[in-house]
């Protein structure tokens, strides 16, 4: 495919190692978070850790939108679908994704509760339509990419009067989760791994633009290269990384410019804001309640947010106790470093929602590289 | 989840929607979100919608610093 294939190149990715393996200095240790969970897919793959220097590591960040759904909300759209008789549509990725008592959005399904599977959100408006004399409720995830297409269908539901359609709104932000990787009370119980840079998000950053990244870099004094999801893009975000560690700078640099420039996709903030207002706080999985990070409903669209459509309430409900999801999200731990990892936690018996996606820390890891973890854990600084 | 994939416009029809062509296969996605788009620009497109712009002369000086940058050292990237 154009524009994949050239990025994929074996011997422009062996030209990019031995840059890499020239520049890196010997004498110390880079640590670079990519917080995509399309990087860490891209980098178990093709195996991007083994073309780099032993003292070049990825740290994998929490951007992996199913990863950091929570139980509780799961939940939600599950007794949606069984107790309340809905048509609850969502992305293939959910349905898996381990709820309360063993439960999930495909045990529900398999229970006689009507889950679809929809490719896109205007095909969950298009099932509303079909559907009149029956409440379909779209449970929307993902980060900033996948927000525009919800705020579209919710404005459209709302202009065309579709009474039935409503939204349960899950949508997250990716700075709100990278400042809460760099600080948050969380960070004095687990640790924290000294970073010295971030792969910045492709596809998000195609909506946001660089600008929001300015902040950490200039903050906290951390180097980020936003990068597209292909090995090459990667490779060369890290020795743009490197390059500006080893000349002491902390700027945001832009390798996805094909797709990506400073100020995003303006059309699409603005659907998103007229659409959506700021959460106070929301829960994530692996990383708690993080403030701001989320985005809600706006009054206007009231009657298509399916939390007040439906009363629904919250409630939190804790991991598993051995799942280390929340250490790897924060890059505190390695998957193997879990006792489930391989055992009892598969990607066919998902324990941890970090092992249902294949863009999750734990399943990528799974399917790509553990048999090749012979390098030491990853230093911790309490 | 945030995968999305490049496509080539190939005509724009009502509604906002237009006909891409993805690596050989003809779908039909929203461009709602995207500005001026016409047949012939480049776009990835991700649930359905196109998100962004692709900017093929960007791509060419990507790849062209990639292969500079294994050749000699101390080349920008
Ligand atoms: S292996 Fe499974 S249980 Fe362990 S951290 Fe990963 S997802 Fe959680």
């Amino acid at each position: 495919m154009k524009f994949v294939d050239e990025f994929r190149d074996r011997d422009l990715g062996q030209g990019l190692a031995a840059a890499i393996a020239r520049e890196a200095k010997p004498e110390r240790l880079y640590q670079f978070m990519e917080f995509c969970g399309g990087h860490t897919h891209a980098i178990s793959r093709y195996g991007v850790t083994d073309l780099l220097p032993a003292n070049v590591r990825m740290v994998h960040g929490p951007g992996c939108p199913v990863c950091v759904l929570p139980i509780g909300r799961v939940d939600l759209a599950i007794d949606l679908a069984l107790g309340r008789g809905v048509i609850l549509c969502s992305y293939g990725d959910t349905l898996r994704v381990p709820a309360s008592a063993g439960r999930s959005l495909l045990k529900a399904k398999a229970a006689g509760g009507d889950v679809r599977m929809v490719y896109s959100a205007a095909d969950a408006l298009r099932i509303a339509r079909d559907n009149p004399q029956r409440e379909v409720v779209f449970l929307a995830i993902g980060f900033e990419t996948t927000t525009p297409p919800t705020a579209l269908v919710i404005r459209e539901a709302h202009a065309t009067g579709v009474a039935n359609f409503s939204v349960l709104c899950n949508h997250v932000l990716t700075p709100a989760a990278i400042v809460n990787i760099l600080q948050s009370p969380e960070v004095r119980d687990l640790g924290t791994v000294p970073l010295d840079g971030f792969v910045g998000p492709a596809h998000v950053s195609s909506i946001i633009g660089t600008r929001p990244y300015e902040f950490f870099a200039e903050e906290f004094r951390k180097p980020v290269v936003v990068a597209g999801f292909e090995p090459l893009d990667v490779m060369q975000a890290i020795l743009m990384l490197v390059r500006q560690v080893n000349e002491g700078r902390a700027e945001v640099e832009n390798q996805f410019s094909r797709v990506v420039d400073r100020d995003g996709n303006r059309r699409a903030q603005a659907i998103v804001a007229e659409v959506f207002e700021l959460r106070r706080e929301f829960e994530w999985r692996g990383l708690g309640t993080v403030p701001y990070s989320a985005l809600a409903i706006r009054a206007t669209f009231a009657a298509h947010d399916a939390e007040r459509r439906f009363g629904l309430e919250y409630r939190a409900v804790p991991d598993n106790k051995a799942c280390e999801c929340g250490a790897i999200l924060r890059g505190v731990k390695r998957p193997v470093e879990c006792k489930l990892f391989g055992g009892a936690c598969t990607p066919e018996t998902p324990m941890g929602s970090c092992m249902v996606s294949s863009e999750g820390a734990c399943a990528a890891h799974y399917s790509y590289g553990r048999f090749r973890d012979r390098v030491p854990a990853t230093p911790v600084v309490a | 989840m945030c995968l999305a994939v490049p496509a080539r416009i190939e005509s724009l029809e009502a509604g906002e929607q237009a006909v891409i062509d993805v690596g050989g296969i003809r779908k039909r996605v929203s461009v709602a979100l995207v500005e001026g788009v016409a047949p012939g620009d480049w776009v990835i497109v991700h649930v359905g919608y196109a998100l962004a712009r692709l900017d093929p002369e960007a791509a060419a000086e990507t790849l062209a610093a990639m292969a500079a940058a294994g050749l000699e050292p101390g080349t920008l990237a």
